[in-house]
């Protein structure tokens, strides 16, 4: 299996040897209105060689419009979309050397498994034996060996979409788009299908834009998120990155648990802001706030593991009372209830389960933060 | 207690009145198909005897024979170009906007607003007009458009069930268009296409009201031949040519629904 890997293996270059070479796919200025309805709004993102990056957002965002657009089912009505170094504007979707992978998993439910999957491989007039034989090594890689012959409404929903995922790798595409591919699985075998699939993009080393609305399964699969909303694409970055340094208010609610606090601005130091909440004075970055006056309200975003409570007196940024605590397994979550809170609830996770003792309904609690983990926007 | 006698009552009475539509709908059949096999020469009802004659009689019959291959010929070229005419309107309605798109819609999928015995007069006035023989091209044209709807609409329904998806994958996958549709649209919309010919295929087969003006002695079709029979003679040979109708046409689409299934056949499966 692994000579059929690296037989499909594209060549990556090790290192860029230029400015723009290791890009693989690029959207400058992109723009795309579906009759009164504005899909892409200057739209410009740069996807890397062997990446996996995610387009993330709520319906209607235009991520799916984005995803569209590489695959060629229409053009932009402005800016320039390329695959590699090719303008592919107005290049025919047959034309683009891309696998895609729907949905539905829009496995031709006339043809068998061997000819779905060799169905990009017959159309490039390969000869039969050598279709077979990449059918077959695929259909190993996908842990599909055997099923040459069954028709898709034969198979279960997850080897339906393997044969997908075949159908699209064996044509060693430029790029493999995805879209919301794991959302009709049950979540077991969603879990194990994201493994599955990122074990062999990484293989690969294809190039992969996915989409989906799925903020955690996008912080578990990518390399890089690109979180949209109303057709602008408003942050990009490693998930790590997401979720510790969102840019905006937007991101800092979509992607991860989020507890906001109302706070006051209380200055301005360089590149650092305080906030000013309870007894805390609470480090952030000043990049959102410019402009803020001193003593503005402003909202802190404080994830829930970055949050402690204690019982011990003393100055703090928020106190609460245990509302409900919900036992995970690895991790307690406690519902406080507390005034500082935008939306009068707290959400504080603790590691182990100490704290289904400790902290029982009706408890009076201090709570504090992490030094340096929160973020601020202007209220 | 009452209840349940009621709903034993009402279970009884369903069972008879669903029997008793059945019998109705099944009675001129069976009146037609027990003549048939009449010994005696009258259209009488019940048989006094059984007898094959009429059978006999009606195969041999000059008329009826003509009848019967100049109504598969203009069959076969009316449902076929119809088939190509509606399948090309069908894929127009449903992948292209276009100005009067509703309107083309309207007419093409209304059947039943212009009676047959209309089209069958204006083709024999502007027959006349132009100085057309009354060859088979005229019968061939005015069948073309009495059965376009149903074809059209069998088309369009598989058209609008067919996943978009489907082609998108495959021109995704590298096929040009005339692939994908040669690939995947055109064996797809296969029961479709069929079932569209099928029935234009009956329709034609079977109309007699708009071919009575269009055909002439060389080209009467099997029903007009048999309306012709009938003013003369009244003997049980036209309900031995309407038993071979019905078993020829059972025959057919039982053969059809071996091979495609008669759900996709009749398109029962709408809903997208």
């Amino acid at each position: 299996m692994s000579s059929t890997a690296a037989d499909m293996r594209r060549d990556v270059p090790q290192a860029a040897g230029g400015a723009g070479d290791d890009i693989a796919v690029r959207f400058s200025g992109v723009a795309k209105r579906f009759g009164d309805v504005v899909a892409l709004n200057d739209v410009s993102l740069a996807i890397r060689r062997g990446e996996l990056m995610t387009l993330l957002g709520p319906s209607g965002c235009g991520k799916t419009t984005l995803l569209n657009l590489v695959a060629g089912f229409f053009s932009p009505d402005a800016g320039q979309v390329l695959i590699g170094d090719e303008l592919v504007n107005n290049v025919a979707t047959y034309k683009r050397e891309i696998g895609m992978m729907f949905q539905n998993y829009a496995l031709f439910p006339h043809m068998t498994v061997a000819a779905n999957v060799g169905y990009g491989l017959k159309m490039r007039r390969l000869p039969r034996a050598d279709i077979e034989r990449r059918v077959g090594d695929v259909l190993a890689l996908v842990k599909l060996a055997g099923l040459q012959e069954r028709k898709p409404r034969q198979l279960s929903g997850g080897q339906q979409q393997r044969v997908a995922l075949a159908r699209a790798l064996v044509i060693n595409p430029r790029v493999l788009l995805l879209d919301e591919p794991f959302s009709a699985l049950d979540k077991n075998l969603r879990a194990s299908m994201q493994v599955e699939l990122r074990e062999i993009q990484r293989t690969l080393g294809v190039t992969t834009i996915f989409v989906t609305h799925d903020q955690s399964e996008a912080l578990s699969l990518s390399d890089r998120i690109a979180v949209m909303l109303e057709g602008r694409v408003r942050q990009v970055g490693a998930p790590a990155e997401i979720y510790a340094q969102p840019c905006e208010r937007f991101v800092a609610s979509f992607v991860g648990d989020a507890n906001v606090l109302r706070g006051r601005l209380d200055r301005v130091a360089g590149g650092e802001a305080i906030v000013a909440l309870g007894d805390a004075r609470v480090k952030v970055s000043a990049v959102p706030l410019t402009g803020l006056a001193s003593a503005a309200a402003v909202d802190l975003f404080v994830r829930p593991e970055q949050m402690q409570v204690s019982d011990a007196p003393g100055p703090c940024a928020s106190v609460g009372t245990v509302a409900a605590q919900i036992y995970q397994g690895g991790h307690v979550d406690l519902y406080l209830d507390s005034v500082d809170s935008v939306s009068g609830r707290l959400l504080v996770r603790l590691p182990g389960h100490e704290a289904m003792t400790r902290w029982p309904i009706g408890a009076r609690v201090n709570i504090s933060f992490d030094r340096d983990t929160a973020v601020a926007f202007p209220a | 207690m009452p209840r349940s006698s009621f709903q034993r009552l009402l279970d009884i009475g369903g069972t008879l009145v669903v029997l008793a539509i059945l019998g109705f709908l099944l009675l001129p059949a069976i009146v037609v198909t027990l003549a048939a096999f009449n010994d005696k020469a009258l259209l009488s009802f019940p048989p006094q005897a059984l007898s094959l004659r009429w059978f006999a009689k009606a195969i041999a019959y000059d008329d009826f024979r003509e009848g019967f291959g100049n109504g598969l010929i203009v069959t076969i070229w009316s449902s076929t170009i119809a088939l190509i005419v509606g399948a090309t309107f069908a894929f127009a309605l449903d992948r292209y906007q276009f100005r009067l798109k509703a309107a083309i819609e309207g007419i093409l999928l209304s059947p039943l607003v212009v009676p047959h015995f209309t089209v069958g007069l204006g083709f024999l006035i502007l027959a006349a007009q132009i100085g057309l023989m009354r060859g088979y091209t005229i019968v061939v044209v005015c069948h073309v458009i009495l059965v376009l709807p149903f074809v059209l609409r069998s088309v369009y329904v598989s058209l609008r069930n067919l996943d978009r998806r489907l082609e998108l994958a495959a021109s995704s996958l590298g096929a040009p268009p005339h692939l994908v549709l040669a690939t995947i649209t055109l064996p797809l919309l296969l029961p479709g296409l069929v079932s569209g010919w099928l029935f234009a295929a009956i329709l034609s087969f079977n109309e007699f009201t708009a071919s009575l003006f269009v055909t002439a002695q060389r080209t009467q079709t099997l029903p007009v031949a048999m309306y012709n029979y009938v003013r003369e003679y009244a003997d049980p040979s036209m309900a031995a040519i309407s038993v071979m109708y019905i078993v020829a046409t059972a025959a057919l689409l039982t053969f059809a629904n071996a091979f495609l299934g008669l759900g996709k056949v009749l398109n029962v499966e709408h809903g997208r």
